[in-house]
């Protein structure tokens, strides 16, 4: 593999790592399955390539991503609170509409962001990463969003929401809203994807509307990859893991990439992705129920001849 | 304390699976009263304490709860001034959070949750380890245990503390010792009784042991058919055995109590 293709692998994983942070608020502490990300990462990409293209300064160009994910987010939540909308229907209701919204935010199918300023361009000039750069400045911020997700939930508002999504009777007894604390957690998760959006067009210099097909399921993947090396249970470590987890799975899809490993190509990412996330789930229900026991379960697939009595 | 006025629920309305839960039910309990109550199944106590609670709303009457009329509030914002222990030792407290952070967020309840670390310095450590150790089930060394791996006595009294952990208005116990073996409900039983004492706390107990509808708190409630069937309380409670109590509900109500549920001893 190239050092750029490595530098490029990690810049993705980095930024994918912030969607898996997202990923881990809705699925894991909220028990939200929320497809709005689909919808809510691209969101992030126009609105601050509009921004940066209309001589916005990019820091603030990037809040302006960041917010319009929470937005996203909010809108999925308060359909599911308020007007008890199935959570899973909600989002795709969201992220369906926020495919027209991208375009008209954008005006066309995509902006290009090349030879503009962006929040990458000062430290090119102050650091000497060369090529490296852009992984340095993501690195920080990854790890800023790690240790914020973490403080956030060892908060009193974050306990509840912690609760909330896992036990909502226990929840509402110790006067927990539940409602509104699915607002705010997927305001907050849907708000990291915005910020992953807004720094995937800064980085790669261009914003398209159809860069968000497939995000929830890479963020997944990088998430269970995270919760299978570093346990779940845990929050600091289970944001560790979306870390970790992400910039592995971009590691190793660029290493396939690169060998031609049984000839996958860039358009069967999807596919890829799709397939280690489905096995991934598969063995971690293995692991987790007893009953289901993969091996059995293959030998009797493949029958062995039984010695005969005699 | 609390008063229940002419209470009436009934689930699924209006169709052929209409269960009637409550008919009426009136019941004013003062402060400071530990008010048992018994009933068979299908009785309503359950419903009774969650219509106290706001888990179910009621179709008429209401619910007050030192003067304030909470009838149309959702459970959350009585929360507030009530502890509640479920019978499920699983439902009272979060899996995947640990002992420290399960008391952390009764600790908030009621109150406004803001953006700050939930967990105290040192010196609360070794209150709430304080707090834990009256428990007596080696809980003090545990604060950083989930709680999903305590055992179903460790967890209901944890459950236990959290809900006496504020001062508080009412106390709901519903059927909290029944998913538990023997002598952890004996234990977490002979808790309950201690921290109502000690806190002159005002509690409502439901159970399926008519034994300890008498042994424990100051009042008995029997229910039957969404309705208060017996009220025994002050010194006319202190001569009541279990058979008394069973030839009472047959006198009143003209059958034989059958309910393999109920335990008579």
């Amino acid at each position: 593999m190239s050092a750029l293709a490595l530098s490029g692998a990690i810049e993705a994983g980095l930024l994918f790592s912030l969607v898996a942070l997202g990923v881990y608020l809705s699925f894991r502490v909220l028990s939200f399955p929320d497809l709005t990300v689909d919808g809510s990462f691209p969101l992030g990409a126009a609105a601050t390539a509009v921004a940066i293209v209309h001589g916005i300064n990019p820091f603030l160009a990037t809040a302006i991503g960041t917010l319009s994910g929470c937005c996203a987010g909010f809108v999925s939540a308060y359909l599911n609170v308020r007007f008890k909308i199935l959570n899973l229907l909600a989002g795709i209701l969201t992220m369906v509409a926020l495919y027209s919204i991208n375009l008209r935010v954008m005006g066309r199918p995509n902006i290009s962001l090349y030879g503009e300023e962006t929040i990458f361009t000062p430290f090119a000039e102050i650091l000497d990463f060369g090529l490296w750069t852009t992984s340095a400045v993501l690195l920080v911020i990854a790890l800023a969003m790690k240790f914020f997700v973490d403080w956030f939930l060892g908060t009193q508002v974050g306990l509840a929401l912690r609760a909330s999504g896992e036990n909502p009777v226990m929840a509402r007894a110790q006067s927990v809203d539940n409602g509104r604390m699915t607002i705010v957690g997927m305001t907050l998760s849907n708000g990291l994807v915005g910020l992953a959006g807004a720094l995937f067009a800064q980085s790669q210099g261009v914003a398209d509307v159809s860069l968000g097909i497939g995000t929830i399921v890479t963020g997944l993947a990088a998430l269970i990859i995270g919760e299978t090396l570093f346990g779940s249970i845990k929050v600091a470590w289970a944001t560790f893991g979306c870390l970790i987890g992400a910039v592995l799975y971009r590691l190793f899809i660029a290493a396939a990439l690169s060998a031609g490993f049984l000839g996958i190509q860039a358009q069967d990412l999807n596919l890829v992705t799709a397939i280690v996330v489905a096995v991934a789930v598969i063995l971690s229900q293995a692991r987790r129920n007893s009953r289901f026991k993969l091996w059995p379960r293959l030998r009797r697939l493949f029958p062995q001849p039984q010695p005969q009595k005699g | 304390m609390l008063s229940v006025c002419d209470a009436y629920i009934t689930f699924n309305p209006g169709t052929p699976l209409a269960v009637p839960a409550l008919r009426g039910v009136d019941l004013d309990i003062a402060e400071g009263e530990f008010v048992t109550v018994i009933g068979t199944n299908g009785a309503g106590k359950s419903t009774l304490l969650s219509a106290v609670a706001g888990d179910v709303r009621l179709d008429r009457g209401g619910v007050y709860i030192d003067g304030h009329d909470v009838t149309a509030r959702p459970t959350e914002q009585r929360a507030g001034m009530i502890g509640r222990v479920f019978q499920e030792p699983r439902a009272g407290t979060c899996s995947s959070l640990t002992v420290e952070e399960n008391l952390a967020l009764a600790a908030s309840r009621g109150g406004r949750r803001r953006l700050r670390n939930a967990l105290g310095g040192s010196r609360k450590k070794r209150e709430l380890a304080e707090q834990l150790s009256r428990l007596g089930m080696g809980l003090e060394d545990r604060l950083g245990a989930m709680a999903g791996t305590l055992s179903g006595g460790q967890r209901q009294a944890l459950s236990l503390l959290m809900a006496t952990l504020l001062p508080m208005k009412i106390l709901i116990l519903d059927e909290h010792t029944a998913a538990l073996d023997p002598g952890a409900a004996a234990t977490v039983l002979e808790l309950s009784a201690e921290i109502t004492g000690e806190q002159k706390l005002t509690a409502l107990m439901v159970t399926h042991s008519m034994r300890n509808s008498l042994d424990f708190g100051s009042r008995t409630i029997m229910m039957n058919a969404g309705r208060v069937l017996l009220d025994i309380h002050g010194e006319e409670r202190k001569g009541y055995d279990v058979p008394d109590l069973l030839d009472l509900f047959k006198k009143t109500t003209g059958t034989e109590v059958e309910d393999d549920q109920l335990i008579l001893a």
